[in-house]
């Protein structure tokens, strides 16, 4: 192959396709399945969790009743809510960006950013409340209501803050790379032909929402559930 | 060997988007009514099917794994299939040391 041919295959390669791509369908193809392989490893990350809390689930039922009633139902819903609005925006902005439409995908990304931010000002005013309840495990952690509960119902406010400041943390991740995904795409780097960065942001900010889909009915919902039968 | 590698991008119709949005808010109010009512050993069982739909809806259209390639369905499958395998085999032991006591 003579320089002139390369030359010229340099002209009609798209500026963000990495050269061990063919192109940049292989490139989307090998991006999204990254992403999938990093999120099974999330499902198993949070998975671990979510086994050790349903394992004491069934052995203190009593106090995972008495703790799940400390929960704020109507944050917590309204919060399931606010992450279902902001999956929608956000796999619209991918549409957005597919479609060539820089000012859709800005408005939508600026969209899903908001409802995140929303997100994670409901979940501080709810991990306030629990502070000042005396709610947060350690030193000053205060249950008057069964002392010989309150063990295990500190041991619930564990898995609480533990499984919701992961998904907090995985929020707060997120907020970050979109801002970064914003500032790409306020400079017309997205289009038809490459959107990738778009796509692979909105697989992490979906399977987000879907821990939480999980965490609301677990830690908000059922907890008072297991007695009947416990 | 070029048309191999360029995947059809497929753009979703909004619609669909909407309807799975609301399949989704409905799920939510649902699973937050079956939690107000007393269904004995059922209310766990309901929310974990409400939850599993909502997650399965998430995953297949707003995750675009319904038009992906069948290696990204293995990868989906083969994480949840590893996920089923850690909560079945645990509580086999879990939820059958109660057994010997009656």
């Amino acid at each position: 192959m003579s320089d002139l041919t390369l030359e010229a295959q340099e002209h009609v390669h798209h500026p963000f396709l990495q050269h061990q791509f063919e192109d940049l369908g292989q490139q989307h193809e090998a991006s999204t399945l990254g992403m999938w392989v990093f999120l099974a490893t999330e499902i198993l990350f949070f998975g671990g969790v979510l086994m050790a809390y349903w394992i004491y689930r069934v052995i203190y039922p009593e106090a995972w009743a008495l703790a799940g009633e400390q929960q704020n139902t109507l944050a917590g819903g309204t919060n399931t809510l606010v992450l279902i609005v902001s999956s929608l925006t956000m796999a619209c902005a991918v549409r957005a960006a597919q479609l060539g439409s820089r000012r859709g995908t800005l408005a939508l990304l600026f969209a899903t950013l908001f409802f995140g931010c929303v997100f994670l000002g409901i979940k501080s005013y709810e991990y306030n409340a629990h502070w000042h309840e005396g709610l947060f495990p350690g030193l000053h952690f205060t249950w008057n209501e069964d002392p010989a509960l309150a063990p295990k119902v500190q041991l619930f406010m564990v898995f609480y803050w533990g499984l919701t400041g992961l998904h907090a943390l995985h929020m707060v991740i997120g907020v970050g790379l979109l801002v970064w995904i914003i500032s790409r795409a306020w400079r017309s780097q997205f289009g038809p032909e490459y959107y990738s960065p778009v796509e692979v942001m909105g697989l992490y900010w979906h399977f987000v929402d879907i821990v939480w889909i999980f965490l609301f009915p677990f830690l908000y919902l059922i907890p008072h559930f297991g007695v009947h039968h416990g | 060997m070029a048309d191999v590698h360029a995947a059809p991008h497929h753009i979703t119709p909004l619609r669909t988007y909407f309807m799975v949005f609301a399949a989704l808010a409905i799920g939510t109010l649902l699973t937050w009514y079956a939690s107000t009512v007393d269904l004995g050993a059922w209310n766990t069982p309901i929310a974990l099917i409400i939850a599993t739909t909502k997650a399965v809806l998430v995953i297949l259209f707003f995750m675009h794994v319904i038009y992906s390639t069948r290696l990204t369905w293995v990868v989906v499958i083969a994480s949840f299939v590893w996920l089923a395998m850690l909560f079945v085999l645990t509580f086999t032991d879990y939820l059958t040391r109660a057994w010997q006591i009656y």
